[in-house]
């Protein structure tokens, strides 16, 4: 089959390599039609993400239909479905809890112990997310062996399109746990750090639960009028104040919650962003988190902290003084998608909730590479790239 | 000497992983850390002549259950990725554990306590390859979580501190193993099966 390879920093290539096969009783082989390059992955391309290895396949973002199931999966061949980036075993304390993306399982125990080190506790299996998550094979391929797929996948009907359900995958559920993280009463203001598209669908979800305003900050002009379109306030960084901005859009109060859908590559203007980015340079490693300390300097008292954003590291004077003097409460996580995707699903069939918006580029899988490049380089523009593979139906 | 030198090697298997310190506990007094910390945890790691680890881990499966898959020896070369295979013989029971380069080492342990439900001990006997012991206990986890299932093991590490020193540093000491074989032994009691990011049979 074709599969979209991890080479080296910058340096993805489509290349062919064996089919999958089934392995375990509860697998399910997929084949995949639509699958999309994910902001975590621009993290991956740019090689700030430990324990890659060159032919990785990537991708955690994928939809398709099922070839072979076995016969520990409830799937059927023929279904079609989406998958969601973590792969949980629905057994465990965590999965049983709700908190599917902690699950004690699905990280295979060789690989469990780098993140046991670095965070004190094994992270669960990601698809196409370096072998921190277990090196599993991700969905930027013709096909794809999903563990689990008794609990993970979900079958969606014939006559909603891909490109309307694709992102249940991640981004979507991913903004929609930022916002509910926000804990929003009705009349907040919620402030949104990063158009990307986890911060536009956060900015929908944020509108959906009762928030009386969202404000969304960013640089990109076009991301920001997609933010307006959705019905935030659009803030542009390199033209107002942020800080200030914030203060006198909230009454001298401040956003009564504030999300990171930024993460550890943070962009921006202040001095300590240059001195994260000149540690990452030298190799330090730590995260760049510029984003993170100026929602946490924006928040209100006794306000909420939502991080939906990426990190894996460490982090320089990370504000300890203001979480605790404001008392703050920090919220983050890897998204619990199994959790969400029912009501979400349900929500988009009723036209509630839109996805298609933020598509920009339709490539064929082929030109994944070209997509990566674009996505990254070209951020005003390229919003989301969704890769189609033979097996696909162009028209959605 | 072929012997010591694969002792050296000594990958526990875990299989061993599991073996019991207690006829060892009984004959010394207890010293080390004096906090309320579980023995295993203490920074120091030698016991007299033996070196000792241990682990816990919570399932999500009736304590029975699991005292029974465990108790039919045969069952643990299904999570324990170095034993090759387990033999019942005149009483005792027989591993055969696998060393590099196509090697075997072969323990050779008697039950010492077998308390259904909640407890296995062994120690091996005059002539196994290893001199070693342990025990795995099961016990309800809180707020119906399950059970915990504690390993705990005893050995007496080849080459002695310097031995036990390059297995650590070559990731084979059984701390490490026995750690692995516990989240196995995890994933095949609450799922079914052990999970695995291959995706070819023969990769």
């Amino acid at each position: 089959m074709r599969a979209l390879t991890w080479q080296g920093t910058k340096d993805v290539r489509v290349e062919t390599v064996p089919d999958p096969q089934i392995l375990n009783p509860r697998d399910a082989i997929i084949e995949v039609t639509s699958t999309a390059i994910c902001g975590s992955d621009l993290h991956i391309y740019d090689g700030v993400i430990p324990g890659m290895r060159a032919g990785d396949i990537l991708g955690h973002e994928f939809m398709g239909r099922v070839v072979d199931a076995g016969r520990g999966s409830s799937l059927r061949k023929g279904q079609r479905v989406v998958v969601p980036f973590t792969i949980s075993c629905g057994t465990c304390f965590f999965c049983a809890s709700g908190f599917h993306s902690a699950c004690d399982n699905s990280n295979p125990v060789e690989t469990q112990d780098a993140t046991e080190t670095m965070f004190g506790h094994a992270m669960s299996g990601i698809f196409g997310y370096s072998h921190l998550t277990g090196g599993y094979a991700g969905g930027q391929a013709e096909y794809v062996r999903v563990p689990f797929s008794d609990v993970g996948p979900i079958p969606v009907p014939d006559d909603l399109p891909d490109d309307q359900v694709l992102f249940l995958s991640d981004i979507l559920p991913t903004g929609w746990m930022a916002a509910e993280n926000c804990d929003i009463r009705p009349g907040d203001t919620i402030a949104v750090w990063g158009c990307g598209p986890v911060g536009l669908f956060a900015v929908q979800s944020a509108l959906l639960m009762g928030a009386g305003q969202v404000i969304a900050i960013d640089h990109h002009p076009n991301r920001l009028e997609l933010a307006a379109s959705l019905g935030a306030k659009p803030v542009n960084y390199r033209e107002s104040h942020v800080a200030e901005a914030l203060m006198e859009m909230t009454g001298g109060i401040g956003p009564d919650a504030v999300i990171d859908a930024v993460g550890m590559e943070s962009h921006g203007l202040a001095p300590d962003r240059l001195m994260d980015r000149a540690k990452q340079a030298v190799g330090i490693g730590v995260d760049g988190i510029h984003a993170l300390r100026a929602a946490i300097h924006a928040c209100r008292k006794g306000g909420r902290v939502s991080v939906p954003g990426v990190h894996g590291g460490f982090a320089d004077t990370f504000p300890t003084g203001a979480v605790m003097q404001k008392g703050l409460t920090l919220r983050s996580g890897q998204t619990h998608v199994q959790r969400y995707m029912p009501s979400l699903l349900h929500r988009i069939a009723e036209g509630e909730i839109d996805t298609t918006f933020l598509i920009s580029h339709r490539l064929p899988l082929e030109e994944a590479a070209r997509g990566y490049e674009g996505f990254r380089d070209e951020q005003d523009r390229w919003t989301k790239v969704v890769l189609k593979t033979p097996a696909a139906d162009w028209s959605g | 000497m072929a012997g010591r030198r694969a002792l050296g090697w000594l990958i526990l298997g875990g299989g061993i992983a599991a073996v019991a310190v207690l006829a060892w506990q009984s004959a010394q007094p207890p010293r080390g850390n004096r906090d309320s910390a579980p023995g295993r945890t203490a920074r120091r790691t030698r016991w007299g002549e033996y070196a000792v680890t241990g682990h816990s881990v919570t399932i999500a499966r009736p304590r029975a259950e699991l005292y029974a898959f465990w108790r039919r020896f045969a069952n643990l070369p299904q999570f324990m990725a170095n034993l090759d295979s387990v033999a019942e013989e005149e009483g005792l029971t027989r591993w055969t554990i696998r060393a590099p380069m196509g090697r075997t080492v072969e323990v050779r342990t008697r039950i010492v306590t077998d308390q259904p439900g909640e407890v296995i001990a062994w120690r091996s006997v005059e002539g196994s390859e290893i001199d070693t012991s342990g025990k795995v206990m099961f016990a309800d986890a809180p707020a119906g979580r399950g059970t915990v299932v504690t390993a705990i093991i005893a050995w007496d590490p080849p080459f002695g501190a310097l031995g036990q020193m390059v297995a650590r540093a070559s990731g084979r000491a059984p701390g490490v193993q026995s750690r692995h074989e516990l989240k196995r032994f995890k994933m095949l009691m609450e799922t079914g099966e052990i999970a695995t990011a291959r995706r070819r049979p023969e990769e």
